[in-house]
């Protein structure tokens, strides 16, 4: 019940990782500068899939903290660092966004003038979509996030020395209304990065399609961490199988939220049947992206589910292992099949190229380095939070 | 007491650390039929007893399966084979139209099948009791109490052994706890029977008020009360109280030609055959003439049908007054009706009748055949 009892010494990652982010993040921006010079377009494409697959990462880990705060978790405390971490990614969105920025008029058809002027629905769409207030939003977004980000993780750090009760209280607050402000801004984002992309095409669910992604990597991530460091005995020796299987069991809860939001998107437009709506799934269905559209179903629902539905794989570290390199994998493949098909120059179909596997390179790398440049500075426990004994005697 | 079945010894505990300690120890004496009652879940229980994973997910997974397999069984079937219906021009097999009731179904198989599987496992079904039921024992376990059974049927169960064992333990209170005497089935309980019949009475009333009563109240009528004709009522909006307005006069169907010598028995002007009698038309015309004309004019048209007298038979049509009939008079009894032969423009179509014209010509001209028509037939010539 003591202090003591909680005995955490704090260990240093091995350098390996950090050498291995930084040889894995040179060569994304290198191949990723020069695929600017090679094919504009398509790097920009691919830029946004990256992009949002790190706000998947980053936000959905800072909406994991927020949600252990409000429903008053306990089995995710003694990992509840390790979440931070990832969350570190978002105030260097606003860094990252800039490339995509400058060449804004290659990505978004709505953002040419002369486009707009011979288009009613553009016309109509302008209020809302137009470069100014884009950029507006996009970093008004970014800077909510990180604002809670920065409370939030300062709060908790301040913790591990002062084992102040009260701001565990002032978290939970804040989470409360991180909560929403989250709701709003990752619809708007998912409408802004991935739905503008075809801004005649509308869905009133993509915000949700796209949230349901974001929780699935953003566990995922957290479950590669945790059971990687806790294999090497860096997290704390009393935590057992059943904390893994509470990442295992939310893992599956979300895959099968992703396969019910996916599904519910794509039986509305196919029962309504309206050229406006239909368009956008029918070119997802020309050519090779026939092949990508089934893969997809494969690949975010159908293996992960049948992996992790028993209980004994959802405690097992090596399948969860690999079953969140799988998700990661998935989400990414997501969406790049919400984005690419879109890109005039692909629009019969898939057409190969080094471009798509350069920035997903440098994203491994970059969030390798932040996690190991975050594990450095800070306890990998927040050894002050009074809910870590409880979190660590977590039994199913 | 004595003649009383012993079911299992038990003992009651105060805290959660010292149930988990005796459920340790008895877990490595080798006892099997066992268990432990707690008023709420105590963590970590299953590792303490040493338990296998529950068998019970196998039953959800297989009624599950089958859940899905029947919902699609019965939507392909009825939707797609028995009885194929087109639904928003969608295929007979939808799939995507199907998976929302294949879900509900499967969940519905899977939890109600999981909890009867439950009953039937705990229980015994159809035997609705355990013996801890109504104990002391279940009462305390239920409240503040921690409690640890070891039932009689458990093959290293000795009772000096055993009571040794938990009192080992320094348990709050040990005890027996014994079969119940009474009768087998306590279903048949006038209590319960009693609440059978107490729970099928206030159901019914509440469904005969709810269907008589409560749906003539506002708000819930207003379902019923819509501003629209129903059927074998009068329009309160319109003067006329059709709910429909009538077409303006003069106009014409879609797809309809009228006829213009409607209701005249002998008109001045007919209307000119249009179509030629080719073969597939006289074959319509027989086919409609066979159908329609024969059962009063006979198969040939000689008025000699079958009617036998309960009916006046009609002339026939070979005599010379008949064959010097134009097509359009003909065409025009046929769509008018002549003495009491009524109207046949409802059931047989334009082109039908036309088609009929043609082939009573055909009757004709073979009934008063002459040398020169054998001639024809003779050479092969066509007519």
């Amino acid at each position: 019940m003591t202090e003591t009892d909680i005995s955490y010494q704090k260990k240093e990652l091995p350098a390996k990782f950090l050498k291995l982010g930084i040889i894995l993040l040179a060569i994304g921006v290198l191949l990723g500068i020069a695929s600017f010079f090679a094919d504009q377009q398509r790097a920009v494409y691919n830029y946004v899939v990256s992009y949002t697959f790190l706000i998947s990462i980053g936000v959905g880990a800072l909406f994991l903290i927020a949600l252990e705060y409000v429903v008053g978790a306990v089995w995710s405390v003694p990992i509840r660092r390790l979440i931070e971490f990832f969350a570190a990614i978002i105030p260097l969105l606003a860094i990252l966004v800039l490339p995509l920025i400058f060449n804004i008029h290659e990505l978004f058809h709505w953002s040419h003038a002369e486009a707009v002027a011979e288009d009613v629905i553009l016309q109509g769409k302008e209020p809302y979509l137009n470069v100014e207030f884009f950029i507006i939003r996009v970093f008004v977004m970014i800077g909510l996030w990180s604002l809670f980000y920065f409370i939030i993780t300062r709060n908790s750090r301040k913790q591990d020395e002062t084992k102040d009760q009260k701001l565990t209280r002032r978290n939970i607050k804040l989470s409360a209304v991180f909560i929403p402000v989250f709701a709003i801004t990752i619809s708007l984002a998912a409408v802004d990065w991935l739905m503008s992309i075809e801004p005649h095409w509308f869905s009133t669910i993509i915000g949700v399609y796209y949230f349901s992604g974001t929780v699935i990597a953003a566990i995922a991530a957290v479950t590669i961490a945790t059971v990687y460091l806790k294999e090497h005995g860096y997290l704390h020796s009393r935590m057992t199988n059943d904390h893994l299987f509470s990442l295992g069991a939310l893992q599956f809860a979300f895959i099968n939220f992703w396969g019910y939001i996916a599904f519910s998107q794509y039986l509305l437009i196919w029962y309504a049947d309206l050229p406006e709506e239909t368009y956008w799934i029918l070119q997802k269905w020309e050519g090779s992206w026939a092949i990508f559209s089934i893969l997809l179903i494969i690949i975010h629902f159908l293996v992960p589910y049948i992996v992790l539905v028993s209980q004994p794989s959802k405690m097992n570290p090596k399948r969860l292992k690999f079953i969140s390199v799988w998700l990661l994998f998935a989400h990414l493949f997501d969406l790049y099949w919400l984005v690419m098909p879109q890109m005039p120059g692909l629009a019969d179909g898939y057409v190969f190229s080094w471009i798509d596997f350069v920035f997903p390179v440098g994203v491994v790398g970059f969030i390798i380095i932040i996690f190991n440049l975050k594990a450095k500075k800070e306890n990998l426990i927040p050894v002050g939070d009074p809910k870590l004994k409880r979190g660590l005697d977590f039994h199913l | 007491m004595a003649d009383k079945k012993v079911f299992a010894a038990s003992a009651l505990f105060n805290t959660p650390d010292a149930i988990m300690a005796a459920a340790r120890r008895i877990a490595s004496s080798g006892y099997t039929k066992w268990d432990v009652n707690t008023p709420y879940p105590v963590h970590g229980m299953d590792g303490a007893m040493d338990m296998k994973p529950s068998k019970l997910g196998f039953v959800t997974m297989f009624f599950g399966l089958a859940g899905i397999g029947l919902a699609l069984l019965l939507m392909w079937w009825t939707l797609s084979v028995d009885y194929p219906l087109v639904i928003g021009g969608k295929p007979y097999f939808a799939l995507p139209a199907f998976i929302p009731v294949t879900f509900e179904v499967t969940v519905l198989m899977a939890t109600v099948f999981t909890v009867v599987s439950m009953f039937a496992i705990f229980f015994g079904l159809p035997d609705n009791s355990h013996p801890l039921h109504d104990t002391n024992y279940m009462k305390k376990v239920s409240c503040d109490h921690f409690g640890i059974i070891v039932e009689t049927s458990d093959p290293n169960y000795n009772e000096a052994e055993v009571t040794d064992l938990l009192n080992s333990f320094e348990p709050v209170s040990t005890s027996f706890i014994y079969y119940r005497e009474e009768e087998k089935y306590p279903i048949l309980q006038p209590r319960f029977l009693m609440f059978l019949a107490s729970t099928a009475i206030i159901v019914s009333i509440g469904t005969y008020l709810m269907l008589n009563k409560l749906m003539f109240i506002v708000p819930f009528n207003w379902m019923m009360e819509q501003d629209k004709i129903v059927a074998q009522n009068s329009s309160e909006f319109f003067d006329d109280g059709r709910g429909m307005r009538l077409p303006v006069e003069g106009s014409v169907a879609r797809g309809f030609i009228p006829y213009p010598y409607i209701g005249e028995a002998n008109p001045e002007e007919v209307l000119a055959n249009p179509y030629l009698p080719t073969k597939e038309n006289l074959d319509l015309g027989q086919r409609k003439f066979l159908t329609y004309c024969s059962p009063c004019h006979g198969n040939f048209g000689d008025g000699d049908s079958r009617l036998n007298g309960q009916f006046p038979n009609p002339p026939t049509l070979h005599s010379n007054r008949a064959r010097d009939f134009s097509d359009g008079l003909i065409y025009h009894i046929m769509t008018n009706g002549q003495n009491i032969m009524p109207s046949y423009a409802s059931q047989v179509t334009r082109e039908e009748r036309w088609a009929i014209v043609n082939y009573i010509r055909v009757l004709q001209r073979a009934k008063s055949a002459n040398d020169s028509d054998l001639e024809l037939i003779k050479n092969g010539d066509s007519f």
